[in-house]
């Protein structure tokens, strides 16, 4: 690389951890289960006591290869290995994992804009413990002691490696939104970022255009999409920044500091570490048959990518700015609010608005019954509610779960009975005889004033359209000559 | 001396009692451990609430097993409930695992009682039991020897007669080679015949739990208690044992053995002889017996103390100062990690945790680790070739019978010689047997030893029996 | 011979987290170097063609069903514990992150 060239090609390979969804860890049946009291969810395996041995778990291989099938991996034969290191949180002080013969490879994850990312692997691993640092600042350095929990360990993680294709931080960012999308919909994560069930690992380098791969740095343990995007942006920054000033990137591996804002250095050593990697000799090669994978690939639910289409599919023009609307359905798992109204009749339109917007703001949102939605859709599409009626109606529903026309009534929208309103549109008319001569004589601005009457005197409940064509079939009626009782009404 | 099989019979029958056997076992403990130290923990309360238990089932009708009443012997390598676990090492001093090993509670389900503890070298990791982190064991023949290793405290707890039955952990020999030296029957069973869940982990890929026993019979029994599948450990055969105790006088008529060259090139003259002499028995009882030579054999030694120390290093960093055990306090945890296995752990533990952090180490892991595992498909091959056309091979356990006390601690590469038999029957994890045969001119029993395909041991335990009747 | 040096030695040492003087390092390095000697005629030989054999008989892992079983109680998880601090383990400060 030429001195003084400004290299402006970010590279970013992701290296992302989910914590499986079973009921139990990965070799021992310990409740796999967040929050607990500490140390209550641990047995001799997962706190490796000498003498304990690891066993497989069958739901954890089937969600490692549901993730392997939904990112188009190979989902091959695969064996265990041991990464030796010491640290407190490693029952063991070894890690159970795969290295070279790992569950799933060679996969690929398309963005919505398009960019495929090739994932390179996907393998099953056991997690470690936790500890908290006690002293002085709560933060690692400046402790005297740490505690440690062991509940964590032993849970079953899936490490899913991409390929150095992503160009931006925006793109590693884009990258992670649908990967979490897409185990989520696996079933195999709950995604829950906050509760550390996906963590992340970012591998940042910049180079000259089409020139050759510059040195990573590693920033560890990134644990929302923000600080992935801004430590990304930081990272290629900084190294962008050193190269132009003719300086060199180290290899190592950083630390993204949220308060600061920037990257720092973990560890100063260049080497890496030398993990020791040897077969586990306490488990046997794992080698899951064509009709378990089969089955496997063939209950997948639909990808999100796949969901956002078949919702695009229904609204009339799909190039709509409901395109971010779609994303946000089906990433709060939302579709079948849009499907169960559209399959009534409503408005793809509408249902996708509605269903983004209002519905998406209700706390457990999901658990409401689709179909109850839909009636209330139903009924403003009619528009027999109005749309700031529907959505009073709606926040009801969620807080009681009844029918939504029920929840109409209860707060006075329920529309006014027909000859209700006949009666009171006749009895109008004798009252403002003025105002009705210059409505048949062709006035339409005096239709809203009657409505406006028809409004007051039923507070709201009437349906405008209602109103006004019940206006405009008695204007008729009235030109078609049943004359003498307009001869009556006609002032003098 | 009354054997398991004669004294479990004899409780059930309600001849006698398991709480008079038990307390037999006791005096005999107290009064030979004191020059032997076989054992490392005796719990006489436990043992005698135990013997109880299955006097008290006799009493009710019900059957207390095929062990009712039989005192044993445990190496203390196998997790127990209510007595310490040390595996011999300072840094488990006192420590009391909150489960048993699979073996243990099988041997209580069939009505034994454990008794105690017994030495071995820390982690089981030596030939003499002077390795242990609580001084040696000695051999009841003589006890200015050594027992062997690592299972001597059990191998000496049998040999001196205070208990019938002892447990011990084969990894490169550890149960056949205190068998032999100690005058008593050693099996190392089929690997994954016997549960390893809860034995502390030397090298996992050859550890087997095996039983001592004065007779053949008595092993087979024991074996037959032990073994079978367990959920709780991945290696554990999933067929079903084969019957050992009905092999057992199925005799060898028409057995093909094979006298192993390799397996006694190097051995004492005394104990050439007695492996001719074996072989002559197993003629007399109607086998045949060819000279077969698998040089393969000759690598074995080093394939073993490659993979063997190799697994050893990891299986035992999770002795950092954390969880359980010695503690010796620092100002960090690295340092503190430090501290407590560098005074927990004694001179040959570090020999071969360093060993084999060496042979995994990046650089180095083809050269020595990787090519110890292809080096143990040499030797799976070279003896599934000889069992293309013999039954069983015959060869010495041991190069000599027992050494002195101190004869051999100077150099560990001498120690390690003495292993040069039994290892290859690990690397291949098929089955094996020492069986008393005779004695050397110095009088110290000297063990052949029987080896079989994998799940061979029927035709093993057959031919054992006939050399037990011939000695 | 091997080319086993002290420096190898200490650097799997603290690899292994032991310190050793240096009178044991001396005696660590030469009684190793025989131990590595001797494994010379396995690290020499010509091996290329033999598969390695990691378990000695090559059965398929068996799987456990994802059921829980009990846990063991934390007071006895505890009580065997070198130090203890709001029912977590304690130990003495961690300097760096797991490499």
């Amino acid at each position: 690389m030429t001195t003084g060239a400004h290299p402006d090609e970010t590279v970013v390979g992701l290296e992302v951890h989910t914590e499986l969804r079973t009921v139990t860890k990965l070799f021992c049946g310990c409740p796999n289960r967040f929050g607990d009291a500490p140390n209550t969810n641990v047995c001799p395996v997962c706190l490796g006591l000498p003498g304990s041995l690891p066993v497989l778990n069958r739901q954890a291989v089937e969600l490692a290869m549901a993730i392997g099938a939904a990112l188009g991996c190979e989902v091959r034969p695969s064996s265990f290995h041991r990464k030796n290191y010491f640290y407190p949180d490693m029952p063991k002080d070894y890690q159970i994992s795969q290295y070279d013969e790992p569950i799933n490879v060679n996969g690929r994850l398309a963005l919505p804009d398009g960019t495929v990312v090739g994932i390179e692997r996907a393998h099953l691993e056991e997690d470690t413990g936790k500890s908290t640092h006690v002293g002085s600042s709560g933060r690692i350095h400046g402790a005297d002691r740490s505690l440690v929990d062991y509940n964590r360990a032993g849970v079953p993680l899936v490490e899913i490696v991409s390929a150095p294709d992503l160009r931006s931080a925006a793109g590693a960012r884009a990258y992670v939104a649908e990967l979490r999308g897409i185990l989520v919909a696996t079933g195999a994560s709950d995604g829950r970022m906050e509760e550390g069930s996906l963590r992340i690992d970012a591998n940042v380098s910049v180079r000259a255009a089409g020139g050759p791969l510059g040195t990573r740095c590693e920033i560890k343990n990134l644990n929302s999409l923000r600080s992935l995007q801004r430590a990304v942006e930081f990272e290629a920054e900084r190294q962008s920044q050193l190269l132009a000033e003719g300086g060199t990137v180290v290899q190592e591996t950083r630390h993204w500091d949220e308060n600061a804002g920037s990257t720092v250095t973990m560890r100063s050593k260049e080497e890496a570490y030398d993990y020791r990697y040897f077969p586990e000799p306490d488990l046997l090669p794992l080698a899951p048959d064509d009709a378990w994978r089969d089955r496997v690939a063939a209950a997948l639910p639909p990808m999100p990518a796949a969901r956002r289409a078949a919702l695009l599919a229904l609204l009339d023009d799909p190039a709509t700015s409901q395109g971010d609307q779609v994303a946000s359905v089906v990433d709060l798992d939302l579709d079948r609010f849009v499907t169960t109204a559209t399959s009534r009749g409503v408005p793809a339109s509408l249902a996708v608005a509605r269903v983004a917007n209002e519905l998406a703001a209700i706390e457990g949102a999901g658990d409401l019954d689709a179909d109850n939605v839909a009636t209330l859709l139903e009924l403003e599409d009619r528009g027999e509610l109005s749309a700031t009626q529907a959505k009073a109606v709606l926040a009801d529903l969620a807080a009681t779960g009844e029918d939504p026309r029920e929840l109409a009534r209860r707060r006075g929208y329920e529309r006014l009975e027909v000859g209700a309103l006949d009666a009171l549109l006749d009895e109008l008319i004798a009252q403002h005889p003025s105002e009705w001569a210059r409505y048949v004589e062709g006035d339409e601005r005096l239709s809203q004033f009657f409505v406006g009457l028809v409004m007051r005197a039923t507070s709201g409940k009437a349906d405008g359209k209602a109103v006004v064509a019940g206006l405009a079939a008695r204007r008729s009626t009235w030109s078609e000559g049943l004359g003498d009782l307009g001869a009556q009404r006609r002032p003098d | 001396m009354t054997t398991a099989v004669e004294l479990a019979a004899e409780v059930r029958g309600g001849v006698t009692t398991a709480r008079s056997a038990t307390e037999a076992a006791l005096r005999a403990v107290a009064e030979q451990d004191g020059a032997v130290h076989a054992f490392l923990h005796v719990d006489a309360d436990g043992a005698l609430r135990a013997a109880d238990r299955v006097d008290a089932m006799v009493a009710d009708g019900r059957d207390p097993g095929p062990l009712a009443g039989v005192p044993v012997a445990l190496k203390d390598n196998l997790c127990t409930r209510d007595m310490p676990t040390t595996a011999a090492s300072r840094i488990l001093e006192g420590w009391t695992p909150p489960y048993a090993a699979t073996v243990v509670d099988r041997l209580v389900a069939a009505g034994a009682v454990p008794v105690g503890k017994t030495n071995l070298d820390e982690f089981a990791m030596g030939s003499s039991t002077e390795n242990s982190g609580y001084g040696p064991t000695r051999n009841p023949h003589d006890t200015t020897r050594v027992p062997g290793g690592s299972s001597g405290g059990s191998a000496a707890a049998v040999a001196a007669g205070m208990v019938p039955i002892g447990l011990g952990s084969d990894t490169g020999g550890s149960i056949r080679q205190p068998a032999a030296f100690c005058g008593v029957v050693g099996v190392k069973p089929t690997y994954g015949m016997v549960s390893r869940y809860g034995l502390i982990a030397f090298a996992s890929s050859l550890d087997q739990i095996g039983p001592l026993a004065s007779t053949v019979e008595d092993a087979a029994v024991c074996l037959e208690v032990i073994a079978g599948h367990d959920p709780m450990d991945s290696t554990s055969l999933r067929e079903a044992p084969p019957s050992v105790v009905a092999a057992v006088d199925d005799g060898v008529d028409g057995r093909r053995v094979g006298l192993v060259r390799e397996l006694v090139d190097g051995a004492d003259r005394d104990v050439v002889e007695a492996v001719e002499r074996a072989a002559a028995a197993l003629e007399a009882a109607g086998a045949t017996v060819v000279e077969r030579s698998v040089p393969e054999l000759r690598l074995g030694l080093s394939a073993y103390y490659l993979i063997a120390p190799s697994e050893a290093s990891s299986n035992l960093a999770r002795y950092d100062g954390v969880r359980y055990g010695l503690r010796v306090d620092a100002e960090d945890v690295t340092a503190m990690n430090v501290a407590t296995r560098t005074k927990g752990f004694g001179d040959e533990v570090k020999r071969r945790i360093m060993l084999g952090t060496y042979a995994l180490s990046a650089g180095y892991y083809d050269a020595y680790y990787g090519q110890a595992l292809r080096v143990r498909t040499l030797v799976a091959r070279a003896f599934a070739s000889a069992y293309a056309d013999l039954d069983v091979l015959l060869g010495a356990t041991t190069p000599t019978t027992a050494f002195a006390l101190g004869a051999k601690t100077a150099d560990p590469m001498a120690m390690y010689l003495s292993d040069v038999f039994t290892i290859p029957s690990n690397l291949s994890g098929e089955a094996a047997i020492a069986v008393p045969f005779g004695a050397g001119a110095d009088g110290l029993p000297i063990g052949v030893q029987l080896l079989g395909p994998a799940r061979a041991e029927p035709r093993l335990f057959a031919a054992a029996r006939v050399l037990e009747a011939a000695a | 011979m091997s080319a086993l040096t002290r420096a190898d030695v200490a650097h799997v040492a603290a690899l292994a987290r032991l310190a050793l003087s240096d009178e044991e390092l001396d005696r660590y390095t030469g009684q190793l170097a025989v131990v590595l000697d001797h494994a010379q005629d396995v690290a020499a030989l010509d091996l290329e063609g033999t598969p390695p054999t990691a378990h000695p008989f090559a059965e398929h892992t068996v799987l456990r069903e994802d059921v829980e079983a009990p846990c063991l109680d934390r007071d006895v998880v505890l009580a065997q514990a070198p130090a203890v601090e709001d029912d977590r383990f304690c130990v003495p400060r961690i300097i760096g992150e797991a490499p």
